[in-house]
């Protein structure tokens, strides 16, 4: 491998480990605060990529598009806390892995009644379908530095509203002593389903965004599950911050992974999962 | 919880006759299909062991489920029948050494961060069999030859006889059963027991909880091995999926559905689950909404899965009494 | 559509659950005028659920044209959502034989779950037809006298591409597929003829199953910058592959050329990117064949859309069914016969007509297809009756 190739490479590597953290980050911020495994996390990656083709085509712009696409998917991730999850706190863990996983099949078959199953595609916006050339016969898409450019914003946002905010504090605050918060007048059940919704919206915001790119499918949601699941194990549960850096360290397992151990691409990620638990059970990072 | 809800003997016993007489009036298909749940609830009850009984809720129990099958294809040889003798010691061990191994990085663990872990570290056995070209890749493998026992020359049973095969299955259930029922009984189900209710106070009061744990891990692992095993003799075909985290999530939902920390339930859970499927797949081309709404509403309105179901029907009909 | 035999399913298997489970069900149909018993398993959810409806119209379609018969005899259908999960595969068929007893096995899509099914029709003698699933084994090793296929071998189309990639002039090729037996069968028949043409495999890469990361690959490609590409990918990673190829650049430099199925039922979602590529499959739009028109004319008002190849070859199934059932007057009894009459067919298919080989697989034309608009349009005929070579069949 010559510079030029290992560069691009590592570009790819951060590249797609800047969109699993965008993936993650709504699974590893309902997880930590709510202590919820939220499994259905990929139907709504799925219903965003729905979202994004059905508004594009309806409204013509993937701009737009995204814009009520967010609405919609915070409005859905506010009304399922309320009428599901809200109920379920003193419960098991448990439940709500179950909880997650009837609604993944549901999702999924309410995609298959209303949409159908075929495969489409979403057109990137005209202002952003250029190339840049990279090498002499290498170009690569303005589309995904946008989207890696997005991926970071979003990354500093979501730690400045965590770390920086009113309503970080009173998040954090909730996610260690729920009963105290409540005891303190802080209305605890909104923010719970503020966060909720929030969690919703950034799955299905990572789907539209993606969606011009990925193409849209059936089944799209569960392919992206467990690598965000990995994610939250390696980063540690909750933790934005770890999510961020193991995103990123998937994104050069695998990408490396698959130029140098062909043969073993699908472990590598894994592996380095493995490796990681030896060292810290915990993931690399802890709480919030 | 697990001592509150008994099942009258007379029930176990009428429900051990009719699955013991079944093969003799029942059709083939329906033999099978009934072999395939008393698979799955020896499954569901090895499952249940650490989640009901231990509190340790694992997502990636298929996993040893898996690799026990895919033993029975690694050490089976290809033109010949393979002996009992050696396939089922040999598939519940290597079932019981990944329980092993992967015991001691998930026990560290606890609580919601256990669950993800045993589902990645499910999720990366899975990607072992369907990358690599060890157990025939995404495609599976065949087992040609079905086990067999034999003692000198005579063939005693043929696991390819569906027969044969449905009393070894039967035989094999209860003798999980028995052997789960014993080992709650015993100083090791105490402790776990203990460990469930209060980790902390197991802890200061000196006793080795990790090793309980791994203990319990471990044979939960090597009975989803037996669980594994018959499996791949049933079907003579193991597939990477049979350890996907579908499967972990469904003899999960097997052990919920049936009220878990009962090992009834674990085995109504199954029986439930797998008619559920069979009757839904009949009735439309969206049958999996119907199974994802079954979840949903088993969740949120009957917590205690379906064997409290009788106990607030009856409650419901003395009157009075609150749901719980 | 199938309302009925849904609803007689669900009593069957309801009533047997009632009955705890021993209801043999066998004697509740033995009356009057016998219907002929087809049991679809096929994927009705999940990533082939399109494949899969597509196929039971093309079967359905041809059963209508006949009056609502198969070769004279009455049809009953029965179905299975196989789910593509290849687990459930040998149970799922056993559903239909032995709980259902259907008179014929139609199925399916996945390749995984069709092998599994050869297997168990073998073992129970079930005739089995195969309407789309590619593994050359199907037809290879496994072949046997019930066991037929109406779509193609994974051999068939890449060897044809391997051919005329070598008459294209390229010399230096990379392949690229998923790593499961479907994807690497494809990339070996096309190695096979485009190196006895005198090309070279530069490299073979393979990524996981089903992974959609194909930026690593492109670097790789652009890197080893060869003549040209082949490729086996079917479905949503067909689309991202076609559309990433595109925007990295290399669809000017480094021509892509793939397996039919990189662009079939996908390009509506592809969009420009798959403008002028070149495929090879033994479906095209734009044939210049009566029965075509005909068959699309006929779909089209039958279930408002247009049909595609996996609908031809559900079609072709329920012609292939037909001819068997006509030369024994619907006595299914009558395998020997029937099987006799089925292998012997000429079958007068959308795709041309085409006959079977000795191990069951079609001998037919591969086309060679140039993406223009939303179409596949032919462009030649890249193989005239080309018969899978069957390796490993002893029949």
């Amino acid at each position: 491998m010559d510079l030029t190739t290992f560069l691009i490479q590592l570009l790819n590597a951060l590249q797609y480990g800047l969109l699993l953290f965008l993936v993650a980050s709504g699974l590893t911020l309902i997880f930590g605060i709510m202590g919820i495994i939220n499994l259905a996390h990929g139907s709504f990656y799925m219903m965003g990529a729905y979202m994004a083709f059905a508004l594009t085509s309806a409204t013509g712009n993937l701009f737009v598009a995204i814009l009520l696409g967010i609405v919609l998917s915070a409005l859905i991730g506010f009304l399922l806390e309320w009428g599901l999850f809200s109920r379920l706190y003193k419960r098991d863990h448990l439940d709500q892995v179950l909880l997650t996983y009837g609604l993944i099949l549901m999702f999924e078959e309410i995609r298959s009644m209303i949409v159908g199953d075929d495969v489409h595609g979403v057109r990137i916006p005209e202002m952003l379908s250029a190339s840049i050339q990279l090498s002499e016969t290498l170009s690569y898409p303005v589309y995904r530095l946008f989207m890696s450019g997005v991926c970071i914003v979003l990354a500093v946002l979501m730690y400045w509203l965590i770390r920086h905010t009113r309503l970080g504090m009173m998040i954090r605050a909730g996610s260690s002593n729920r009963e105290m918060v409540q005891s303190l007048g802080i209305n605890i059940d909104l923010i719970y389903r503020l966060v909720f919704a929030l969690g919703v919206t950034l799955a299905a915001f990572a789907g539209m965004l993606a969606a011009p790119v990925s193409s849209v499918y059936p089944g799209m949601g569960n392919q992206v599950l467990i690598i965000c699941f990995v994610v939250v194990v390696i980063g540690g549960v909750g933790s934005v911050w770890g999510a961020f850096v193991a995103a990123l360290l998937i994104g050069l397992a695998d990408t490396f992974g698959k130029v140098i151990i062909p043969d073993f691409a699908g472990l590598t990620v894994y592996l380095l999962m493995a490796a990681v638990l030896l060292w810290r059970p915990e993931g690399i990072f802890r709480r919030i | 919880m697990s001592a509150a809800i008994k099942t009258p003997r007379g029930a176990l016993l009428a429900t051990l006759l009719v699955l013991s007489i079944f093969p003799l009036f029942g059709s083939d298909y329906y033999s099978e299909l009934l072999t395939k749940i008393m698979i799955m609830a020896i499954f569901a009850m090895s499952l249940d062991l650490l989640v009901g009984f231990t509190g340790l809720v694992s997502f990636g129990h298929a996993a040893f489920f898996g690799i026990a099958a895919y033993a029975v294809v690694l050490v089976s040889p290809q033109y010949d029948p393979s002996s009992l003798w050696l396939v089922l010691p040999a598939a519940v061990l290597a079932a019981a050494v990944a329980a092993f191994v992967i015991g001691l990085f998930v026990l560290r663990t606890k609580g919601i961060y256990f669950i993800m872990v045993t589902l990645a570290f499910a999720q990366m056995i899975y990607f072992v069999f369907h990358d690599s070209p060890l157990g025939g890749g995404s495609d599976g493998v065949f087992i040609n030859f079905k086990p067999e026992l034999r003692i000198g020359e005579t063939q005693l049973l043929d696991l390819g006889n569906a027969a044969h095969f449905y009393y070894v299955v039967l035989l094999l259930l209860v003798a999980t059963y028995v052997f789960l029922r014993i080992l709650l009984r015993s100083p090791l189900g105490h402790a776990l027991a203990g460990i469930k209710s209060n980790e902390h106070r197991m802890l200061s009061l000196g006793f080795p909880v990790f090793l309980y744990k791994l203990a319990g891990f471990v044979i939960a692992g090597a009975l989803a091995g037996v669980a594994g095993f018959l499996s791949a003799c049933q079907f003579g075909f193991v597939t990477p999926e049979i350890l996907s985290w579908h499967q972990s999530g469904n003899v999960l939902l097997m052990v919920i559905l049936g009220g878990m920390g009962t090992l009834n339930g674990a085995a109504i859970g199954a029986f439930a689950f797998v008619v559920l499927q069979e009757v839904f797949s009949a009735l439309t081309k969206h049958w999996q909404f119907l199974m994802g709404t079954v979840i949903v509403l088993v969740v949120m309105l009957l917590p205690g899965g379906l064997s409290s179901l009788t106990q607030r029907v009856r409650r419901l009909l003395v009157g009075g009494g609150s749901n719980g | 559509m199938s309302h009925e035999v849904n609803r007689r399913q669900f009593l069957i298997s309801s009533a047997a659950v009632a009955a705890g489970l021993a209801l043999p069900s066998a004697p509740l149909f033995a009356q009057g005028a016998r219907k002929v018993r087809v049991g679809l398993m096929l994927p009705y959810t999940g990533t082939y659920a399109a494949l899969g409806n597509a196929i039971t119209n093309g079967f359905k379609l041809a059963v209508e044209q006949g009056g609502g018969k198969l070769g004279g005899s009455e049809v009953e259908y029965f179905t299975v959502d196989d789910e593509s999960d290849a687990a459930k595969a040998p149970e799922n068929a056993n559903k239909l034989i032995k709980r259902d007893n259907v008179d014929v096995l139609v199925g399916t899509v996945h390749s995984g779950v069709a092998l599994a099914m050869t297997r168990v029709a073998r073992e129970a003698k079930a005739l089995l037809i195969v309407p789309n699933a590619g593994a050359d084994e199907i037809t290879g090793p496994l072949c046997a006298p019930n066991i037929f296929r109406t779509s193609f071998s994974a051999w068939q189309p890449a060897y044809a591409m391997g051919n005329v990639m070598a008459e294209r002039k390229h010399k230096n090729v990379v392949t690229l597929s998923w790593k499961y037996s479907f994807g690497e069968q494809s990339v070996a028949g096309f190695k096979e003829a485009f190196e006895k043409a005198g090309g070279k495999v530069v490299k073979e890469l393979y990524l996981p199953f089903p992974n959609v990361e194909f930026q690593p690959y492109l670097t790789e490609i652009a890197a080893l910058k060869p003549d040209a590409v082949f490729v086996f990918f079917a479905g949503g990673g067909a689309v991202k592959f076609v559309k990433d190829y595109a925007a990295a650049g290399l669809k000017s430099t480094i021509p892509l050329y793939g397996s039919g199925f990189l662009t079939d039922g996908t390009l509506e979602a592809q969009g420009e990117a798959a403008e002028g590529l070149l495929t090879t499959l033994h479906y095209a739009d734009g044939l210049d064949i009566p029965k075509d028109k005909e068959f699309r004319a006929a779909y089209a008002s039958a279930f408002k859309m247009q049909p595609d190849v996996y609908a031809v070859q559900g079609y072709d199934a329920a012609q292939l069914f037909a001819t068997g059932l006509a030369a024994v007057k619907g006595d299914v009894g009558k395998r020997d016969e029937l099987v006799k009459a089925m292998e012997s067919a000429t079958i007068d298919s959308p795709r041309g007509k085409f006959t079977l080989s000795k191990a069951h697989n079609p001998v037919q034309d591969i086309y060679l297809r140039k993406v223009e608009g939303k179409e596949n349009k032919v462009v030649s005929v890249a193989a005239k009756a080309l018969a899978d070579p069957a390796r490993g069949c002893r029949m």
